[in-house]
């Protein structure tokens, strides 16, 4: 029983523990910059088994997918549609987190009218600017700016229960994801210093984030929803709030959850998510 | 979190994994002795089982309390994650049973803790998985011992009795070049002397019976994921870590790399191992084990402090022969320690006393601070005979190929006053002497 996609873009996808079926309603998980689509795997599982088609995407030159790593969010939007296509899903719902939530909202703008039906940013803020010193330090030594965005992705020593399960410790979780990603990346074409500086690039030089929210928000088509981190110190919440009013989005706010929030409160993500996606 | 550095290992030991209990306000870990936890729903049931959500079904795979130790353990490690067995030895199988199967091999250190010895020479053959021994600090023999069946790397911190070092970074490049994970236990180190993943290992093993828990009172396990093997490298390279890259046929076809890009090994030992085997740790344990790891960075300065003092005692001493602990000039890895374990050596050595054997029972008997008995990392200093004891089953030749003499006194020095302590050894040196 295939729990993957192969793909001709090479573009690995998870299908929560089920083969896909695009015949059901479809969600599509967005990571993050430096991550994979293991940072989805509980709610993908969950969605899998409870009536939807599942596709955990692995974005170019992350995880699974071979690169090259894409040069921005427009161009990274393009590959999810082509993966959509190919594919065959008729209508879908988009849920990305951070650097992933910008592409889901740039595909969303992007689609075919009536392809994308609900559109979750997770962990999000627009704009999505990256302090140059970040932007430095990810450039000159990404290990040390991994150890920092680790730390500023956490609230807590303690979240629970502990994601995927107990036993678990979220901070190096984290940044052993964050290290074995950078390291298969090393190499891959196209990736400008690196992949983590690369990411965090295309995060800061997103501009079209306003105006597609007004071609979604004029459409109709689309229902709306940002799920944000209470202790989100990374996109803060008040730093979601002109994207959530340009979109006309429901907030659900995860009181104590920081940037990590489908690691920190997968159980209150989950519930979040479903409310997102009736 | 309040700062926006890293928590350093000293607020480490004291908060991670835990935080006051939600409903209770209770500061300090709760001990949840409970066998089960009550399901929300039907449907929560089964997302539990189908891990689409996460929390605590049953004791023998996870429990609250067990759990804070798990993570906190890990956090110390700087790995992934933690699992908590019912003694060192539970963990070793564990790790073991996680990787390899009928027909897999392993390449150990041959200077082994008796007992992880008596288990890769005897019994895990009976199972179809046969280990090589190779001295520890011989790395041709490492790499020459590697098969194509080989799944796992194997090695002590500080060695027994000999206080071998191992050179971690070696022979962890050792297993990368061989798409193999080195597992090392750092029972006789503790992280608060050395991290081996931040050296290049790819798992650790603690007997959580010694210093971690500190007090003597409880045994138990614990092994750390460090996260940081490509495993699906290594399997696509070698042929090796199937059991984390292909479908489990035991879980729906689950494929852990693909659950836990970080997290696999950590995942299966705990979805298979522990709820097929159920070496689980009692929860009990597990907060008596907290308790301890609370103080440990106190309590390690204290024994190397205190060791560093005997064994200086003891070099002065006329029935006293070669003393086997790195901190000396004459230990063959003593440039090692210096490189890999700035902190110091730890509070367990070894040294020959000179003398029949009949003046060597005098000494340990005549001892009265220092107990005579099989452990070793208490806060009270500890004291044995490993020929007659925890090495018994070796032959001759296996006993001389550990390092181990008929004269060999192991101390595990504990944390009262050192000056009382040498007045101990002082005193049954006498008794020795006279014995004669």
């Amino acid at each position: 029983m295939p729990m993957s996609l192969s793909t001709r873009s090479a573009m690995y996808a998870y299908t929560g523990g089920r083969p896909f079926d695009a015949a059901l309603p479809c969600v599509v998980f967005i990571h993050g910059a430096l991550n994979d689509h293991s940072v989805w795997t509980l709610a993908a599982r969950w969605c899998a088994h409870h009536g939807h088609g599942v596709l955990a995407v692995d974005l170019p030159g992350h995880g699974r997918s071979a690169g090259p790593a894409l040069p921005d969010v427009e161009a990274m939007a393009d590959a999810v549609l082509a993966l959509l296509a190919e594919h065959g899903v008729q209508q879908t719902a988009l849920v990305g987190h951070s650097m992933g939530s910008l592409i889901a909202l740039e595909a969303a703008s992007r689609a075919a009218p009536g392809l994308v039906s609900h559109l979750v940013m997770v962990g999000t803020a627009y704009p999505m600017r990256v302090s140059p010193a970040l932007l430095a330090t990810a450039a000159q030594e990404p290990l040390a700016a991994i150890d920092q965005v680790v730390t500023f992705s956490h609230a807590s020593m303690a979240a629970k229960p502990s994601y995927p399960g107990p036993g678990a410790w979220l901070h190096g979780a984290s940044r052993a994801l964050m290290r074995q990603v950078l390291a298969r990346g090393t190499g891959v074409a196209g990736i400008e210093h690196n992949l983590f500086h690369h990411d965090f690039t295309a995060c800061d030089r997103y501009a079209h984030g306003l105006a597609a929210a007004e071609q979604l928000r004029t459409a109709g088509n689309t229902r709306c929803s940002l799920i944000v981190g209470g202790r989100d110190r990374m996109t803060m919440p008040k730093q979601a709030a002109t994207i959530a009013q340009a979109l006309g989005a429901q907030v659900h706010t995860l009181p104590t959850a920081g940037h990590a929030l489908m690691q920190e409160d997968p159980d209150g993500l989950l519930a979040a998510l479903r409310l997102s996606l009736r | 979190m309040a700062g926006y550095a890293a928590p350093g290992f000293d607020t480490l030991a004291l908060h991670a994994g835990s935080a006051p209990d939600p409903v209770t306000g209770a500061r300090a870990v709760p001990l949840h002795l409970s066998t089960s936890f009550v399901f929300e729903s039907a449907e929560h049931a089964a997302s539990l089982f189908n891990l689409e959500r996460p929390g605590h079904v049953y004791s023998r795979l996870s429990n609250p309390t067990t759990a804070v130790l798990e993570e906190r353990i890990a956090a110390l490690e700087g790995g992934v994650g933690g699992l908590a067995t019912a003694s060192g030895q539970a963990g070793l199988m564990l790790a073991i049973t996680t990787l390899a199967s009928a027909g897999d091999h392993i390449v150990a250190s041959s200077a082994l803790y008796g007992g992880s010895h008596n288990l890769l020479h005897y019994t895990l053959p009976r199972l179809g998985i046969q280990t090589t021994f190779v001295r520890p600090g011989d790395h041709d023999a490492w790499r020459a011992a590697i098969r194509p069946e080989t799944r796992l790397l194997f090695g002590e911190t500080l060695g027994s009795p000999g206080l071998d070092v191992l050179d971690i970074p070696a022979v962890a490049q050792i297993g990368h070049d061989h798409g193999l994970p080195l597992l090392v236990d750092a029972t006789l180190t503790t992280p608060w002397l050395q991290r081996p993943l931040d050296l290049g290992a790819s798992l650790v093993l603690h007997s959580a019976t010694k210093f971690l828990c500190g007090h003597g009172t409880v045994v138990g396990g614990l092994l750390v994921d460090g996260g940081n093997f490509d495993w699906d490298a290594a399997h696509a390279r070698h042929g090796r870590a199937a059991t984390l890259c292909e479908p489990c046929d035991g879980f729906h076809g689950m494929v852990f790399t693909e659950e836990s890009s970080v997290g696999a090994f950590g995942l299966r030992a705990r979805r298979e191992g522990l709820r097929d085997f159920g070496a689980c740790m009692s929860p009990h344990t597990a907060w008596l084990i907290l308790q301890g790891i609370e103080t440990l960075p106190l309590r390690m300065a204290r024994h190397v402090e205190n060791t560093q003092r005997i064994v200086e005692f003891l070099a002065t001493q006329p029935m006293v022969g070669r003393i086997r602990h790195p901190s000396r000039p004459d230990h063959p890895d003593h440039a090692l320690a210096s490189r890999l374990l700035p902190k110091g050596c730890g509070a367990v050595f070894s040294f020959d006393l000179q003398g029949s054997r009949r003046q060597g029972q005098a000494f340990i008997e005549a001892l009265e601070l220092f107990s005579h008995l099989a452990n070793v990392g208490d806060a009270r200093s500890l004291v044995i005979h490993p020929a007659s004891t925890t090495h018994f089953r070796m032959d001759d030749a296996a006993l001389a190929a550990a390092g181990i003499g008929p004269g060999t006194v192991r101390l595990s020095v504990g944390l009262e006053d050192p000056a009382d302590l040498i007045d101990d050894l002082q005193r049954a040196l006498k008794v020795a002497q006279k014995a004669a």
